[in-house]
């Protein structure tokens, strides 16, 4: 211990950086850590699994089966004739089944075999092409009863024979559909942004709990400033959850990609995509930062992993409630709601956020980031403040229960104090 | 909360040390909801001394040292660590053992001493580098792959002690340091401690025992009940009390017995008396003038108990004899 070392006073951001580095590292090689990137995995999984499965009751449901029971070459032409208009009218061409090929003169009950119904048909189309007759539930049928008289009337020769191709020539949306389908990119990116925010900022409020357990608290408060020490556990659990993100973002992305899906599915947000992904990145962080600086400060005067449990229903509702007025304003623009959603820190990531998918203005966005970096900064103070009044003393154990009138005062040469902390 | 003036701090005002103070505070005062754990404390530790403050638990020493540290503000009073009021700016200069140990279990023992470090501004490599070298130097090489959990509680406090020295402190201040520690460790400890001084840096620690402050310190404070009665160097605290005088004499009667100061107690041949003011040796005329026949005399100087019990009352005696006591 001889040997002169080099060290010099810390700022603040790099105390935070020393407590962040150990808590990422920590978090990030804890077993626990894969648990936290396959939870999310789990409900998109059951997600995609009863999407799928809605899907295809969908399609049996949209695109029905009916029976045939015709003579032989009837039933051969409207097979034809459903293969042939199929091709052009997709899903709305029911699919057909042979249920029977009359011979001439056979006699067939229709009604008997949708009562055995051991094919689950729709419905049975009887009778000639000329003369159809549809058999089925009375709701069902009339919706039906167009697309069965085309195939018949194909299969009849009496429908076209050929199909021209179409030429497309699109045009661009009209200004009242772009700004409705810009509402609902905002409303989408609002949601995921909530959904994030909720997910991953009510893992602060048990931050500090180790720190209070392992007595490693007293260390870290005497060697560094008590917001380097808040501001290193946000940053950890920051980092924490881009991490998470970018993993469920990938595997998420992937899955959503290869079911054929993409963002032109959606309407580009005002700012453009890539500027609105940044703005995603940026309002998540500072959201996340300013929930987080109030988690940890309330989870930080919690003393058992009990009592955080117990403040993180109410610090759920206090994050709905941000994404309700949010939500609110995004529907009330030009009005004082908006301004105040915008203005208020809480609310004003996920504001912000929709005003991007809306508006394209970017100097807004520089003023309000502003703005949100300095609420971090004050609150972050606060909470740190708060932290070593509330908890980094060193009083008595318990205090006197007597009333005031009771209390006698305490003789000189008695030896006053805490007797767990001198 | 008071402004200290501007002019050097130097070692004990009031008295001759010329040396430069590494801690100063003044009426240092730290209430909680309603209960005043400190009391207007004052404390000036020079600079490459070794300092005790002496107490029973409750007594106010932890809250003190908090405050010096700025783990917490004080209600009022100064304090000046390394010539700044700002404890924070000097941590890096600054090792602090708190009296309830923690380090994270999930760490491996070289890289908590690299932490610790690093939360006082040492490279974390180099911390760790330096870690594993502390390790092997106090023959604690075979824990350096394991993790704090897997570590007894003993071995663990020493690697919290060597993270709080890895970078090579101007001050450490150790809160209860020896608690916890078996004797071997706890000589150990001490002559880390002395080791520590010889190389210039200043040792403040606070304790309960008065075995180790009387064998460590050049200097105490004295703290009972949030106030400290008596602070400086350990040769004044005991010479509060008058040394104590043992007399054997041959002959029980006769008029020498007029010449012994008025609080002597007499056991069998031998008597017991404070020391006068006037010194022994006008004793010693009229004991041999009156021909007491001197078998034996001892002059034996109070030891830090006593001058702990004459300065902090019975009562905070009794509590750190409790303390004590508890402790084993």
């Amino acid at each position: 211990m001889t040997s002169p070392h080099h060290t010099g006073r810390l700022s603040t951001l790099a105390a935070a950086l020393v407590v962040a580095r150990r808590d990422f590292t920590a978090i990030l090689f804890s077993r626990s850590f894969f648990f936290f990137l396959l939870g999310p995995l789990f409900p998109l999984l059951v997600g995609s699994l009863a999407g799928g499965i809605g899907q295809k009751v969908k399609m049996s449901v949209e695109r029905p089966i009916l029976g045939v029971a015709m003579s032989p070459a009837d039933t051969d032409a409207m097979i034809r004739a459903q293969k042939a208009l199929a091709d052009q009218l997709g899903p709305a061409m029911p699919s057909l089944l042979v249920v029977r090929e009359l011979k001439p003169g056979e006699q067939f009950d229709a009604v008997a075999e949708l009562k055995s119904n051991r094919a689950n048909l729709a419905a049975i189309v009887t009778g000639t092409p000329l003369k159809p007759v549809l058999t089925g539930p009375q709701d069902r049928i009339a919706d039906w009863q167009g697309r069965v008289g085309m195939l018949a009337a194909r299969a009849a020769g009496d429908g076209p024979m050929t199909f021209p191709a179409v030429g497309l020539n699109s045009v661009a949306t009209s200004k009242a559909d772009q700004t409705q389908s810009r509402v609902l990119t905002a409303q989408i990116g609002q949601t995921v942004l909530f959904l994030l925010t909720m997910l991953l900022a009510g893992m602060v409020l048990s931050n500090l709990v180790e720190e209070k357990g392992n007595k490693i608290i007293e260390v870290l408060a005497a060697a560094i400033p008590m917001d380097a020490v808040f501001l290193g556990k946000l940053f950890a659990m920051l980092a924490v959850s881009w991490v998470g993100i970018s993993v469920w973002a990938l595997v998420g992305g992937a899955v959503w990609y290869g079911a054929g899906h993409s963002l032109a599915d959606y309407a580009a947000p005002a700012v453009g995509w890539p500027t609105y992904f940044g703005l995603g990145v940026i309002y998540f962080s500072l959201g996340y930062l300013l929930l987080g600086s109030i988690f940890l400060a309330i989870g930080s005067l919690a003393t058992t992993v009990r009592e955080v449990q117990t403040l993180s229903m109410p610090v759920t509702m206090l994050q709905l409630l941000n994404f309700f007025f949010a939500s609110f304003a995004m529907a009330m623009p030009g009005t004082w709601v908006e301004k105040a959603a915008m203005i208020v820190p809480f609310s004003s990531p996920f504001m912000m956020l929709a005003t991007a998918a809306q508006h394209e203005g970017l100097w807004i966005h520089l003023v309000t980031i502003a703005w949100q970096v300095l609420c971090v900064a004050l609150l972050v103070r606060a909470g740190a403040a708060m932290f070593k009044k509330r908890v980094m003393q060193s009083g008595p154990a318990k205090v006197s229960k007597t009333r005031f009138w009771q209390r006698r005062a305490p003789d000189s040469a008695e030896v006053t104090g805490d007797p767990a902390t001198p | 909360m008071m402004k200290l003036g501007d002019g050097p701090m130097t070692g004990n005002p009031g008295g001759a040390d010329p040396r430069p103070l590494a801690i100063e505070a003044r009426g240092l005062v730290k209430r909680f909801e309603g209960f005043t754990a400190v009391d207007g404390v004052d404390l000036t530790v020079p600079e490459g001394a070794i300092y005790g403050i002496l107490g029973p638990n409750g007594a106010g020493k932890t809250t003190t040292l908090r405050m010096l540290l700025g783990i917490i503000e004080p209600d009022a009073g100064i304090r000046r660590l390394l010539g700044t009021d700002r404890p924070h700016e000097v941590a890096h200069t600054v090792g602090y053992l708190p009296e309830e140990r923690g380090l994270y279990p999930a760490m491996k023992a070289y890289e908590a001493i690299g932490f610790l470090g690093a939360l006082r501004g040492l490279p974390l490599a180099e911390g760790r580098r330096r870690g594993k070298e502390l390790l092997e130097e106090h023959g604690l090489g075979y824990a350096i792959d394991r993790q704090i959990r897997q570590l007894s509680k003993g071995m663990a406090q020493q690697v919290q002690l060597l993270g709080t020295l890895v970078h090579n402190p101007r001050l450490v201040v150790f809160d209860e340091p020896f608690s916890g520690l078996d004797a071997l460790n706890q000589g150990k400890l001490e002559r880390m401690m002395r080791g520590l001084a010889e190389k210039g840096t200043t040792v403040i620690f606070s304790t309960h025992v008065i075995a180790h402050a009387e064998r460590l310190c050049d200097e105490v404070a004295i703290i009972a009940g949030g106030k400290v009665p008596f602070a400086g160097p350990v040769d004044v605290a005991r010479d509060r009390i008058r040394p104590q005088v043992r007399l054997e004499t041959r002959a029980h009667e006769g008029s020498w017995r007029q010449a012994l100061p008025g609080d002597a107690r007499h056991e069998g041949t031998h008597w017991y008396f404070t020391l006068p003011e006037s010194g022994i040796e006008p004793l010693l005329r009229a004991l041999i003038e009156g021909d007491a026949g001197i078998l034996s005399l001892s002059i034996e100087r109070a030891g830090l108990h006593d001058a702990f019990v004459a300065i902090a009352g019975e009562a905070a005696a009794r509590a750190l004899e409790q303390d004590k006591e508890e402790m084993r």
